[in-house]
């Protein structure tokens, strides 16, 4: 790959309309509730209404016999489980003998009509044992609390336990000696955090419709981030050959991770098979908040220590996370991100994998790494404060730079952490006056990881110089446009000429799924590789046309010659190659294995009613490095979305559990997201420290602006009331009983 | 098979016809039975407002309304937005301004732009905040809808340059 970072760019970097906005502004974009086929039926599936419960019995009869029903399923439909990896998938698909959150998926019906269905579902009589539920990470992990799974024992560094337990796993990442580095300290900081689970609150719900053609060929549309890692999810859990089962993706209404993982789409295969007739599934906003993967509650201990010259000697923290009714929480990310901008001598890291009575979580945009930021980076503003530091300058001299090594193990490559700090400290938000009571300024700084994986493009060069440009990666928020922006670049061609879309698992190369901040950045890479190919095959046929060696004919600017006499322009040469000598067309696979990390500052103004605790946001800055901004206004975009989805979880979001582990708050009234008036316009500081693997330098963007937001509001809040919040949501509530005018 | 009501109304400045059952919602009717898509399920439950449609020129959540309701009325979606001209200007100036990204709840917050700027050509960053509180959006952080907003009325009601 040849870096061209400093290359001026002439497409990249613009401003331009995306090539799905007309569709999208006129309602004919198909997202997944929104494809029909003739016949249709409606499928719905049966939950529990328990958090804990054995199954004694199912009796679908009274279902069957409802006129209008086509087919019932549950987990007997299911191939039989070969593996516990495999159990967990076929048992969240549909509970084998336990359910283990409420909204536990237990059968599904398909009916003529959706209401036929429900009214179906409603006559399935499940008898149940109900057992004791828990839904708090810290009580899951006590010895005396109900265990989920009989068989499941902790896998740590030690082995496997030998008793039942809830946690799932332990792992250690330790460096140096922290005692040692606690011993050199002259202040330490010890807290502890919990935060609630939150959704990603997409506002399109799930939607999936499946059909067989009648020599055993699965089609199936749906709303998904990765339609070849649901086409895997539906090959593993049926037993079917990958080459019969084709997943189209649809348009997709946010996703932030939540659309990584399938769950209706096996339900409406299965269905669909016994139906013999197509069947869809919309999944209702509850059960969206219920069944499908939010993102960990969480309960963090951080110990800090530094030097009076304000250099940090040693870091301790504990994470534990809350996976759901199945294990897989993000503690391993939110552990690499609790310290990971800096330079920790001595430092060590305990996380536990924990289950516990609801959903089991996926991934939600940056997984695990917000609430250990706020953990973090409230102990590193208090360390600062007590160490009378400015909270930018403090973490300025405890940076990270490349070649450091990390608590993780790994060492860090190319990053813009520095680089970001210092244009949070010059920015104009930052020195703002802020004057009134109960105001405060807050920052926070995080760092994140970002991927790269598997992509895969097609370039196909049209008689009319135009090229059309096929990914597999799902399209979530304007990839195509700027993947297709990178190939313009590369092709050296104005970006009209491209025409990008989103191909499914039966016409494109493989893809993993479009998360990790990667689209952009590796599909970018693919789309390069090819056009760079594109421009080889062009070179060779025009030097045919000519009778000149190939390496005789060049190409800039839209251009191909040879000598001064010999020349096409690109749409010239089009018009001949496509007439004569079959097609160009190049299809570029890629298996990212390096990629730039993400980091970002954030600097938040708020004012804190001091009789309600209402918190208001003033002010909102986001300054991250994105390497090369591809589309500036996205970039803008991505940074704005982010933070307020971390604004969200500062304030406002947080699963509510009564004791029998009911959610309490599964739609959007009670569970609120911010809205319009809930936020300012959130400032934008585009730093750009090229990564330079990339050929233009691109860094993963999506991510990195949600993790900051709770620990710049709540070190706001300390600025503001003189507290510290120790909790996510930081509710009025929680803000009251820190100021001691409540009881918890 | 149940009552059906047969229910003439105008949508997007058409005459159309339809049967409706009783417990069907306005959303339902438009998307299941009509085929406008554009106009989006986000809750059906009145807090989202992707299904935000215009009855009689007032802003409603169509998932709260009943179709037997449009008995007679008038109802604009999305998609009765543009016309032989092309693009609406709230539409042009979403495009322009990138006032939305996945696009899902786009279609609501247009037709709620669409209420607001006619009635009020000039509104506040405060006004458009306030209008569009009953439509939730998780991808922008609202920053570029306002502008967009700010555009649209722009294009609509003054000849004037807007920086977004």
């Amino acid at each position: 790959m040849n870096a061209q970072a400093n290359k001026p760019f002439t497409v990249v970097g613009e401003r331009l309309p995306r090539y799905d906005g007309a569709d999208k502004v006129t309602g004919k974009a198909i997202f997944g509730p929104d494809v029909a086929l003739p016949g249709m039926l409606h499928g719905f599936i049966l939950r529990s209404p328990h958090a804990h419960a054995r199954i004694l019995s199912i009796d679908t009869s009274r279902a069957e016999a409802l006129p209008g029903v086509y087919a019932v399923v549950t987990a007997a439909d299911l191939p039989p489980a070969e593996s516990t990896d495999h159990r967990y998938a076929h048992d969240n698909t549909f509970a084998g003998d336990k359910v283990l959150y409420v909204g536990h998926a237990v059968a599904a019906v398909a009916a003529r009509t959706p209401p036929i269905a429900e009214q179906a579902a409603r006559l399935i009589e499940v008898e149940y044992e109900v057992l004791p539920a828990v839904t708090d990470v810290l009580e899951a992990m006590r010895d005396d609390a109900p265990i989920l799974h009989d068989d499941m024992r902790t896998h740590s560094l030690a082995g496997r336990g030998d008793k039942p337990s809830n946690v799932a796993s332990h792992f250690q990442q330790l460096k140096g000696d922290p005692a040692r580095g606690f011993a050199e300290a002259d202040v330490i900081i010890e807290r502890e955090f919990h935060t609630a689970t939150v959704h990603q609150g997409y506002i399109e719900s799930h939607a999936a419709l499946a059909t067989w053609s009648d020599d055993g060929v699965l089609t199936v549309n749906t709303t998904t981030q990765g339609s070849f890692a649901f086409r895997d999810h539906l090959v593993w859990l049926l037993d079917l050959p990958m080459s019969k089962v084709r997943v189209i993706p649809t348009e997709v209404g946010g996703a932030f991770g939540g659309k990584n993982t399938s769950y209706l789409e096996v339900p409406a295969a299965l269905l669909a098979r016994k139906a013999r007739r197509p069947v869809k599934i919309t999944m209702p906003r509850p059960d969206v908040f219920l069944a499908t993967g939010p993102s960990s509650g969480a309960f963090f201990r951080v110990k800090m220590g530094a030097t009076r010259d304000g250099h940090i000697t040693a870091a301790q923290a504990e994470l534990c996370y809350a996976a759901g009714a199945y294990p897989g929480s993000p503690v391993g990310s939110g552990a690499n991100v609790m310290f990971g901008p800096y330079v920790i001598p001595h430092g060590q890291v305990d996380g536990y994998d924990v289950v516990t009575n609801g959903p089991r979580v996926s991934s939600y945009r940056a997984p695990g790494g917000t609430p250990a930021n706020f953990a973090a980076e409230t102990v590193i503003d208090e360390l600062a404060e007590k160490l009378g530091l400015d909270p930018i300058e403090f973490r300025l001299r405890n940076h990270a730079k490349e070649g450091d090594e990390r608590i993780d193990g790994g060492t860090h490559g190319s990053i813009g952490g520095i680089e970001v700090l210092e244009a949070a400290q010059a920015c104009d938000h930052y020195n703002a006056p802020l004057s009134g009571p109960n105001r405060g300024r807050g920052v926070a700084h995080a760092a994140w990881g970002n991927w790269g994986g598997r992509s895969s493009c097609t370039l196909s060069v049209n008689g009319d110089g135009t090229v059309s440009l096929v990914t597999s990666s799902v399209d979530l928020s304007g990839t195509r446009t700027t993947i297709a922006m990178q190939a313009a670049e590369a092709l050296e061609l104005p970006p009209e000429r491209i025409r990008p879309s989103v191909g499914d698992t039966d016409n494109t190369g493989y893809a993993d799924v479009s998360a990790g901040s990667r689209t952009t950045y590796a599909t970018g890479i693919a789309a390069i590789q090819a056009a760079e190919d594109i421009i080889v095959q062009m070179e060779a046929r025009a030097a045919a046309l000519w009778d000149v060696p190939a390496e005789r004919v060049t190409y800039a600017r839209g251009v191909f010659a040879s000598g001064t006499d010999q020349r096409f322009t690109f749409a010239e040469l089009a018009e001949q190659v496509t007439g004569s000598g079959g097609s160009v067309s190049s299809i570029a696979n890629v298996d990212v294995a390096e990629w730039g990390a993400g980091f970002s500052t954030h600097i938040a103004d708020v004012e804190v009613d001091p009789e309600t605790g209402k918190v208001t946001l003033l002010r909102y800055t986001v300054v991250q490095d994105v390497g090369q901004a591809v589309h500036p206004t996205m970039v803008e975009g991505q940074m704005q979305g982010g933070a307020t989805q971390g604004i969200g979880w500062a304030l406002y979001e947080g699963y509510a559990y009564n004791e029998q582990g009911q959610m309490l708050n599964a739609n959007f009234l009670d569970y609120k997201i911010p809205t319009a008036l809930d936020v300012p316009m959130i400032e934008t500081v585009i730093v750009e420290v090229p990564y330079p693997k990339h050929p233009f330098g691109v860094r993963g963007v999506g991510e990195p602006p949600i993790v900051p937001p709770p620990a710049a509001i709540a070190n706001a809040i300390y600025r503001a009331i003189d507290v510290r919040p120790t909790h996510l949501p930081m509710t009025p509530a929680h803000l009251l009983e820190k100021l001691g005018l409540i009881e918890s | 098979m149940t009552n059906k009501t047969l229910i003439s109304a105008t949508i997007n400045g058409e005459p159309v016809e339809f049967l409706c059952e009783p417990h069907q919602s306005l959303l339902e009717c438009l998307r299941d039975i009509l085929g406008l898509t554009g106009t989006k399920e986000g809750c059906n439950d009145g807090n989202c407002g992707a299904c935000s449609v215009l009855l009689d020129g007032q802003l409603v959540n169509s998932c709260l309304v009943l179709g037997v309701e449009i008995q007679g009325r008038a109802v604009t979606t999305v998609e009765g937005l543009a016309d032989w001209r092309g693009l609406h200007p709230i539409q042009q100036a979403f495009l322009e301004a990138d006032g939305f990204q996945c696009g899902f709840c786009t279609p609501g917050i247009l037709i709620a732009t669409k209420a607001l700027l006619d009635r009020e050509p000039d509104p506040t960053e405060a006004d458009i905040r306030a209008w569009l509180s009953g439509n939730l959006c998780r991808c922008t952080g609202y920053d570029k809808i306002v502008r967009a907003v700010q555009a649209a009325a722009c294009r609509l009601y003054a000849e004037c340059e807007v920086n977004v």
